[in-house]
């Protein structure tokens, strides 16, 4: 594990934010930070920044308590950012570098690889104020990620971002993470969450309620609907253990999909339809992350 | 370099590097010389113009004692001409002087008619002019009854001319004993000049401050900030940043109407390179050496040594107070609620400051300049008069342990406020803030 929190308790005047959270976040690896707004995922990475402290609970870093000084190992992209307006670019970027603990040779080393790497050169000497929402992200994430920190925490990092810079971004998260970089990402946006997430944990009403592996979590989140390919045109099957949900012709064949009732295995299933029917393929469903999601919020 | 000094030194940079601070701290001094110029620039002006004022006497005896000066011709006009002389009112004549009685018998037989408002200076040189005369005849006559002695009458004519010549010259007893000439009116200056100094730099660097944690709480990079540097380095990197902006500005005034002055008394001492006729009656015979002396016998190092003590409580002070209800609202339309009583208080303190110059020593001035939220505007007032120690010190003490308190306070308020957006929050809650971890 690169980082562990265990038991955070966070109070403020009038409500609990964090009640005994505990999460692993292993080394290398892309970790989702899930859960409806007002959850608690802002107080907790605040905590993990060392921006506020917990009243109870501790944060783990490398196995060791969290210190003072391990603020220049973490990158943090919060939610709410922006830029001293003001400023140019370039400026801005040596002075977040620098505050991040770079000397001002380093800065500036670093900074000329980024730029290039995005292909914002030009953008040096130009003022925040003149970028748009697009751009000013683009040096956002580079001040992130400036100081080579080994952990990285994207707060909703591909809002405001088109398509194909959304794209770079992922690309650059997923080659932070080959280099041996572990990332927290936290975001609503639950495709990108299928796409780049090795654990997620899942924080709702203050408590982790869901945490893990995404591919077991979508395992174990299967709704036991299964997908047929029949040949031939007509299914009137009926059986206790299974419900048709929709049928569709399709050139040939028939489209089934079937729910499966718990009495019995996938397998006995597929062995109920073979008996009767030539099957084309099969498949089972598995929820989408978004599924998952709202199932686990609204229960 | 470690990072509060990286956040002074932006805070610092960028502000002096702006236009605008550049052209302001240029442009000042001169306006402020224009502005101080300019009145008595346009009183020559008027003094240029003659003005014509016709003396109408019935009794003969005081037309001839109107001597034409520079400013006013008098005219004396007689019977024929009498006819309508106020139809000339406004146009070659500025004013009427009219006398119907012997003044002895009659001292309210005489009148000064004009469409404008007289100016004071000729109504007193009117009534000087009457009044000598006047006390002559009333010598005259009191020799022609024969009753006194002449030679007392002589006496008294002589002593009524040569008037009574008091001039009061002010000292002051220092504490060790020493007796020093002292100028009411030159205390009163410098103690003016400090005050507004104060006031004006806590008002706009103290609302400089306010503007800067807005800046960053409204561009949102405050949480890109804070994740890199403790919200209590940014709030002293900004005080202490934006506080050296203000010192800048005030040695390059300083630096600038130092040049002036010396400029100024060069010309002044050397008369000859100045057209005198073109200054103000009364500033021809300047007593420049006079002034120079006086302004060498204020003690400097000690008004010096209080106004950088106070300068920097007062402005640490309210700096705090600003930066701290600053991060506790989202944009300046919410600032109102809590920066109108600070602002009333400033005022106050100003105005206090203003009304303590005639009375130094005051329960106003006293009090006002030993509670720490005004002590550093009216102190400055105080101090060039000459105040006892422990006054200062008690002062100096009061101020310093309150700004350290409230910077506490403030520090603790703005790490939360700054994190805090929407719904604004009452004092109640702010107090509430405190007491997080």
């Amino acid at each position: 594990m690169y980082l562990e929190t265990s038991n955070v308790v966070k109070q403020y005047a009038n409500h609990l934010a964090l009640n005994n959270v505990s999460i692993q976040v292993p080394r290398a690896t892309v970790f989702g930070l899930l859960g409806p707004n007002g959850a608690g995922k802002t107080t907790l990475i605040r905590i993990i920044t060392r921006i506020t402290a917990p009243d109870s609970g501790e944060v783990m870093i490398d196995g060791r308590p969290s210190k003072a000084e391990d603020v220049y190992k973490i990158g943090y992209l919060p939610e709410e950012r922006g830029l001293y307006k003001k400023m140019k670019v370039g400026e801005q970027a040596m002075y977040l570098a620098q505050l991040r603990g770079l000397s001002k040779k380093d800065a500036h080393r670093e900074l000329m690889i980024w730029f290039k790497r995005f292909d914002i050169m030009d953008w040096y000497n130009r003022k925040v104020e003149e970028l748009s929402k697009g751009m000013q992200q683009k040096v956002q994430f580079i001040s992130t990620v400036i100081h080579n920190p080994d952990l990285l925490i994207f707060d909703e990092p591909f809002s405001g971002f088109d398509p194909v810079n959304a794209d770079i971004v992922k690309r650059e998260m997923l080659r932070l993470k080959d280099e041996g970089k572990t990332i927290i990402l936290s975001t609503h946006n639950m495709e990108s969450v299928e796409e780049l997430c090795d654990n997620i944990a899942l924080i709702h009403k203050s408590e982790v309620v869901l945490q893990g592996k995404v591919f077991d979590i979508r395992k174990d989140h299967r709704p036991d609907i299964f997908r047929f390919r029949l040949m031939g045109n007509e299914f009137d099957m009926e059986h206790p253990s299974f419900t048709l949900l929709s049928k569709e012709p399709y050139h040939e064949f028939i489209d089934l999909r079937i729910q499966k009732e718990s009495d019995i295995s996938s397998n006995e299933l597929v062995r109920l339809i073979l008996d009767r029917y030539e099957v084309v393929s099969y498949d089972e469903e598995l929820p989408t992350m978004n599924d998952v999601f709202i199932r686990t919020v609204t229960r | 370099m470690n990072k509060l000094g990286l956040v002074i030194q932006r805070e610092y940079i960028t502000r002096v590097r702006k236009k605008s601070f550049i052209i302001l701290t240029l442009l000042m001094p001169v306006l402020m010389v224009t502005l101080s110029l300019v009145p008595l620039w346009l009183s020559t002006l008027n003094d240029g113009s003659e003005k014509n004022i016709a003396v109408i006497d019935n009794t003969g005896i005081y037309a001839p004692l109107f001597k034409s000066t520079e400013a006013y011709q008098f005219q004396v006009i007689g019977e024929p001409q009498q006819q309508d002389p106020e139809s000339r009112l406004g146009k070659d004549l500025y004013a009427i002087l009219q006398i119907t009685e012997d003044l002895n018998k009659d001292p309210r037989a005489v009148s000064l008619t004009s469409q404008k408002q007289a100016p004071q200076e000729l109504q007193s040189m009117i009534v000087r002019t009457l009044n000598e005369k006047v006390t002559q005849q009333k010598l005259d006559d009191l020799s022609s009854s024969g009753n006194v002695d002449n030679e007392a009458i002589v006496q008294v004519r002589s002593i009524v001319e040569e008037g009574a010549r008091v001039s009061l010259r002010t000292l002051r007893l220092d504490s060790d004993g020493g007796v020093s000439e002292s100028s009411t009116e030159l205390a009163t200056i410098i103690g003016m000049l400090f005050t507004i100094l104060i006031y004006m730099f806590i008002l706009m660097y103290g609302n400089m401050v306010m503007q800067a944690v807005l800046e960053e709480k409204k561009s949102r990079i405050v949480e890109v900030m804070v994740s890199s540097v403790k919200p209590v380095n940014l709030l002293i990197g900004k005080v202490v940043g934006i506080g050296l902006v203000g010192v800048t500005q005030l040695v390059i005034w300083g630096i600038l109407m130092g040049f002036f002055f010396s400029a100024l008394s060069f010309f002044i001492a050397s008369p000859g390179q100045m057209d005198m006729a073109a200054m103000p009656a009364g500033m021809g015979n300047f007593d420049m050496e006079g002034i120079m002396n006086r302004v060498m016998s204020v003690n400097w190092p000690e008004i010096g040594f209080y106004f950088i003590l106070f300068f920097i409580g007062g402005y640490i002070l309210y700096a705090s107070i600003f930066a701290m209800f600053a991060s506790a609202v989202d944009s300046e339309e919410d600032t109102g609620q809590f920066m109108t009583p600070v602002t009333l208080i400033i005022v106050f303190a100003f105005l206090a400051g203003f009304y303590s110059v005639n009375n130094p020593d005051g329960p106003l001035a006293f009090w006002a300049s030993l509670i720490p939220f005004s002590s550093p505007i009216v102190m400055m007032v105080r101090i060039p008069f000459g105040i006892p120690l422990w006054e200062k010190l008690l002062s100096v003490v009061l101020l310093y342990g309150t700004f350290i308190l409230i910077s506490i306070l403030a520090a603790k308020i703005y790490r939360v406020g700054i994190l805090m957006y929407g719904k604004k929050p009452s004092i109640k809650e702010m107090i509430k803030w405190v007491r997080y971890k």
